[in-house]
């Protein structure tokens, strides 16, 4: 049987009718883990595959196992943000996520590379390992959830979560051929989330189509207590809203996104998208974002200046490994801190957190962090505006398909930029959607991306559900 | 922009990150291009503009004032580097 292969709802029937078992579930993906991971190397560390029933009842993942982001705390196992800091750190408490996902009968079946502390693009800061593209193993998965993204392209989890401070669900989903969405600011609880920039991140569902996105959603969104910036808003039923047709939405198309010497493959796909979705009934009208091309140096300022509020916690104090400094030039308490974040962050982490420091310092916090919050509000205005004509806006979610691992990484600006589309996004709080449209000649992934109003979730479903059942991207395997 | 060595130490110093010779060098020159690239926020005129930290309109948010469970105390000190009764073990702050 290779029940690896097929999508959550597709086992569900399965296992309804009783013809599969959730420990067969399980035991297919060791094999088809033990077939692949040491090509892929999805993992932060090996997965368990025992089926162990957590659900109450009418539990609607009962008996799929889902893979999660390794800074997503699950408890009794290690949650370490593939960092040296975290070495060892077993989680007290689990996640809101994941006490929905265990409540809803998910089985929690191990944690997933990323890089360190989610800062990256490619999956290559993990302290681990980096993890490959299942198209192209020379080539990066993208992310920061590129983990998340490769296990589920691989076929080793039926479904995996992530995490989205600035496409890094999204661009790693493109770039692996799966459907990643980072719901609206609000839409899912935190708590649980090792914070990385608070008023960006945002957790969602990776899965092999679309249906399964919404399952998924549908599971872990919600109002809850233990995160004061989750909204109290009903969850939509999203598999019985998405099936609404698409006749007369309204689509928009931002001109600062397509524009000259953008990859000719992701332009063309873009196209024949655009073409498809216009078959399906939708209505197009081209509008301007005008403040696009700030999008990523405002995100480079809030985000690292956020990043090294929260990573100010990791001082060998409460958790992780602890380092003593060698010299005694300064107090046994400052020395036990440098030396425990020196040798406990990689370079990337180090990077962000000193520019995050300097433009929240004395003397330039007027020059960057606040002038950066206030481009923020004119990025969001420019969405507002848009949203008042129309019920979507399409782009492309990366600017290239995968890249070649080991390119980018002794340039962090040129990292930064493949975050160009999704940046956007996260500053305006706003939910996007990442679809698979198209494989490049070489053979690797190209997706889409479909960005909607404030909690208008339902309506990136109903496009990316619609567009899906009219093409098969979404069915293309890699060769492993 | 430009960014001294001096800047990157004392910056480091804040962030409480030992940093060796090699990587304030390092850090040094890439520092100074991305600031150089997000110094194009200075072109903008945004003197009438409100600044933004956070997309939804909350104010304070309140729960209500009732005890509930919280985590155990030895659950939570059986992660820490060092730890004595209900307390966290540091190096001696107070000479």
């Amino acid at each position: 049987m290779n029940l690896h292969t097929l999508t959550a709802l597709e086992l569900r029937s399965r296992l309804d009718c009783g013809s599969v078992k959730p420990q067969d579930i399980l035991t297919d993906l060791r094999s088809r883990y033990e077939a692949v991971e040491k090509k892929v190397m999805a993992f932060a560390r090996p997965p368990s595959f025992e089926y162990r029933d957590t659900a109450v009842a009418g539990g609607a993942l009962k008996g799929i196992p889902v893979v999660i982001k390794d800074n997503i705390c699950s408890q009794g196992d290690r949650t370490e943000c593939c960092s040296r800091i975290l070495e060892g750190f077993v989680a007290p408490y689990d996640a809101t996520v994941v006490d929905k996902l265990k409540k809803s009968g998910a089985s929690i079946m191990g944690k997933a590379n990323m890089d360190e502390f989610a800062f990256g693009s490619s999956c290559e800061t993990s302290c681990f390992h980096p993890t490959k593209n299942p198209w192209d193993l020379d080539c990066v998965p993208g992310g920061s959830s590129g983990g998340s993204c490769a296990c589920v392209a691989a076929d080793e989890a039926i479904a995996a979560l992530g995490s989205d401070t600035g496409g890094s669900i999204r661009q790693p989903a493109s770039l692996c051929g799966v459907v990643g969405m980072k719901p609206t600011y609000g839409r899912v609880s935190r708590y649980g989330l090792v914070a990385f920039a608070s008023s960006l991140d945002q957790i969602g569902p990776i899965t092999k189509d679309v249906r399964d996105n919404a399952l998924v959603l549908g599971v872990i969104a919600g109002h809850d207590d233990h995160d004061a910036t989750s909204v109290d808003t009903s969850v939509p039923d999203y598999l019985s809203q998405m099936q609404k047709d698409i006749r007369g939405m309204r689509v928009a198309i931002p001109k600062e996104y397509f524009v000259e010497g953008m990859d000719p493959e992701v332009r063309h796909a873009m196209m024949e998208a655009k073409a498809k979705l216009e078959s399906l009934g939708a209505r197009f009208g081209e509008v301007s974002l005008p403040h696009t091309g700030y999008a990523v140096a405002v995100y480079y300022i809030i985000a690292t200046a956020e990043a090294s509020s929260n990573l100010a916690r990791f001082d060998g104090v409460q958790y992780g490994a602890r380092q003593m400094a060698a010299s005694k030039d300064e107090s046994a308490l400052i020395g036990m801190y440098k030396e425990t974040r020196d040798k406990g962050f990689g370079a990337e982490a180090k990077r962000r957190l000193i520019l995050g420091t300097y433009v929240l310092s004395s003397g330039y916090y007027d020059a960057y962090y606040l002038r950066a919050s206030r481009v923020r509000r004119l990025i969001k205005e420019d969405f507002d505006k848009v949203f008042r004509e129309y019920d979507v806006v399409l782009t492309p979610t990366s600017p290239t398909p995968a890249f070649k691992i080991g390119e980018k990484m002794d340039d962090p600006l040129s990292m930064y930029l493949s975050d160009i589309y999704t940046i956007s996004v996260n500053l305006a709080g706003v939910p996007a959607i990442s679809v698979p449209c198209g494989l490049t000649r070489s053979g690797l992934p190209i997706g889409m991306q479909v960005i909607g109003r404030p909690f208008g979730e339902t309506d990136l479903y109903r496009v990316a559900f619609h567009y899906e059942q009219s093409t098969s991207w979404h069915k293309q395997k890699p060769k492993l | 922009m430009s960014i001294s060595r001096d800047d990157v130490t004392y910056i480091a110093h804040l962030a409480r990150l030992g940093l060796s010779e090699e990587e304030i060098s390092h850090f040094q020159g890439q520092l100074e291009s991305i600031l150089e690239y997000v110094d194009k926020l200075k072109t903008l005129d945004v003197s009438r503009v409100e600044p933004m930290t956070h997309v939804l309109d909350l104010k304070n948010v309140y729960r209500k004032d009732s005890v509930v469970p919280s985590l155990d105390p030895q659950s939570v000190l059986k992660i820490a580097p060092a730890a004595q009764g209900q307390f966290y073990k540091v190096p001696k702050v107070i000479e």
